[in-house]
């Protein structure tokens, strides 16, 4: 059952007050903080419920006999439970926690080669991914001797869905898509992917890592085969991620990693596996970092997932709006169907000029390539600024960035 | 003038100005003053590549002295680039290899040259230190 979500009866200055570190200056100035894509800040209620871990009850979970050890396994569990719950899976066993995104990803490339991919196969990715879901694959394919295919994207940084069902063959033995770009915000339309996929009984995974802070991830409703995370990204602790895996991949999937915790018997001679999710947790995990993320899902929640849609889509609109009426500015990525990210460049000025004086002023952005190097190549070019928002920013702070794109380029056109 | 004797001078000149903009605005200007490298030498040879901007570094010895020549497709690094030149330019390989750079801590710019800030400047350093020493090996061969 899913958690009602309660709408949210905070103003935006008691929403900035839950985050410590939106009331610090930087360099005498106030922060603005615009680099929520890279990871995003942290309430009290996060802070202190990892604060709490090491406070009161830290312990080893899943190992000892004593009472410490018990209330970490159980606080452990309850956050995989709350996300299940946040991303709507079946079964709490489908639940894996890992170190992030990139540590998912790696970990399904791993084991999904080792069982199912054989030379000539191919997986397919599309040409807006973060490195994370192109690297791992080509180090797979190259092992496997499999080929990665690529769905191309057109001027407005959207998927061309019909070279996408051009590249579907019966070859194709995985999809492996985001679900937002980290470099334009667009956001893919994954139901129709993985519909299409599925009519010819392809797997897909889809990468949440920019998708699931903003509307609503519903692993149920998509239908995805996997489906993967990181905790700082939600407003959780750094170090945590989550793998979503349809239990029937799970079983057949060989674990990524050996260890402790992760069997059932060891002898020299063969180890068998513990079960589902346990599996595919070898080690000590970062049980303090899954505890707070399941504080900050709470936390999204308690503001509720359509409130802070609805606002980011207001920011959008707004930066939108404030930001293409500068002269000289071009934003890449205008996709009708995008999350609240503007990156752009100032015409004759380096990107890294624009953020280092952006910076001056207080203004966090990010700029390069987002680790997205083949979309800058797309574009031609070699990296943007990235101005990505969410919830607790304001039309002030974008006020503040449009003036201080003006600062800028009054600097550099004397 | 001495490396120091610069570094200092280039200390004095930053220091009359209390607010960042200025300084930047004078490091624009600098950038500007650049003794541009041949776009000839603009090669990946000569490339220093930085994650965030890219510095380009083309050296020459006479025999006596090591001049460089330089380029940054980014207008602030280029300026810090001119200063590293002002400073390291047109001086003996003993007199690079033993320098010691203080000014662009003390200019309020440290951040443009730390291992986290990848725009090619440390890397360029680096890499006319590497060159000094090239060259006083080369003489020594002689």
């Amino acid at each position: 059952m899913r958690l009602t979500e309660i709408s949210s009866l905070k103003t935006i200055s008691e929403i900035r007050a839950d985050f410590p570190v939106l009331s610090r200056q930087v360099y005498g100035r106030p922060l603005v903080y615009l680099d929520n894509g890279a990871t995003t800040q942290k309430p009290r209620c996060v802070i202190d419920a990892v604060n709490n871990v090491y406070t009161t009850y830290n312990s080893n979970i899943h190992r000892g006999v004593h009472a410490l050890s018990d209330i970490a396994s159980e606080e452990y569990e309850n956050a995989r439970e709350k996300v299940r719950s946040f991303i709507n899976a079946a079964k709490k066993e489908e639940i894996i926690f890992t170190p992030g995104t990139t540590g998912s990803i790696n970990s399904i490339a791993f084991s999904f080669g080792e069982r199912y991919i054989r030379p000539g196969d191919e997986i397919i990715i599309s040409h807006l991914e973060h490195h994370a879901n192109i690297v791992p694959w080509q180090m797979m394919c190259e092992r496997k001797g499999a080929r990665l295919r690529i769905i191309p994207i057109d001027d407005t940084g959207e998927i061309i869905f019909d070279e996408y069902l051009k590249l579907l063959s019966e070859k194709t033995k995985l999809v492996s898509v985001t679900q937002v770009s980290n470099a334009l915000g667009t956001v893919l339309p994954v139901r129709e992917i993985i519909d299409t996929a599925h009519s010819g009984n392809i797997p897909v995974l889809i990468d949440g890592a920019q998708g699931v802070q903003h509307g609503t991830a519903d692993v149920a409703s998509m239908d995805c085969d996997f489906y993967v995370f990181s905790g700082h990204k939600i407003y959780g602790p750094t170090g945590i991620g989550i793998i979503y895996g349809k239990e029937k991949w799970l079983t057949e999937l060989p674990p990524y990693q050996g260890g402790g915790d992760m069997v059932d018997t060891v002898t020299f001679e063969k180890t068998t596996y513990n079960e589902l999710p346990f599996k595919f947790e070898a080690g000590t995990m970062n049980f303090a970092g899954a505890i707070g993320l399941g504080s900050a899902l709470d936390y999204v929640l308690s503001i509720g997932r359509e409130n802070i849609e609805s606002m980011e889509k207001e920011l959008l609109r707004y930066a939108t709006e404030r930001l293409s009426g500068i002269r000289g500015l071009r934003v890449y990525g205008t996709s009708g169907r995008k999350i609240a990210i503007i990156s752009f460049l100032l015409s004759n000025i380096h990107q890294y000029d624009t953020g280092l004086i952006l910076d001056k002023m207080g203004i966090a952005v990010r700029t390069g390539t987002h680790c997205a190097q083949p979309v800058m190549s797309r574009y031609g070019i070699e990296g943007t600024v990235r101005a990505s928002l969410c919830f607790y920013n304001t039309m002030e702070e974008i006020d503040m960035l449009g003036t201080g794109i003006e600062k800028v380029i009054s600097m550099f056109e004397k | 003038m001495t490396i120091n004797q610069v570094q200092d001078k280039i200390i004095e000149d930053f220091s009359v100005f209390e607010d960042w903009i200025d300084k930047y605005n004078l490091l624009i200007d600098m950038g500007r003053d650049l003794p541009l490298i041949d776009p000839k030498h603009k090669t990946k040879d000569y490339l220093i590549e930085g994650c965030q901007s890219k510095v380009w570094l083309y050296p020459e010895f006479n025999g006596h002295n090591v001049t460089f020549t330089a380029d940054s497709d980014a207008i602030i690094t280029r300026g810090i680039v001119a200063l590293l030149i002002r400073v390291l330019s047109d001086r003996t390989p003993d007199e690079i290899i033993a320098s010691e750079l203080y000014f662009i801590d003390r200019i309020g710019l440290r951040q443009n040259l730390s291992p986290t800030r990848s725009n090619g400047l440390l890397s360029m350093v680096r890499q006319i230190k590497l060159y000094a020493m090239a060259y006083k090996a080369k003489t020594k061969q002689l």
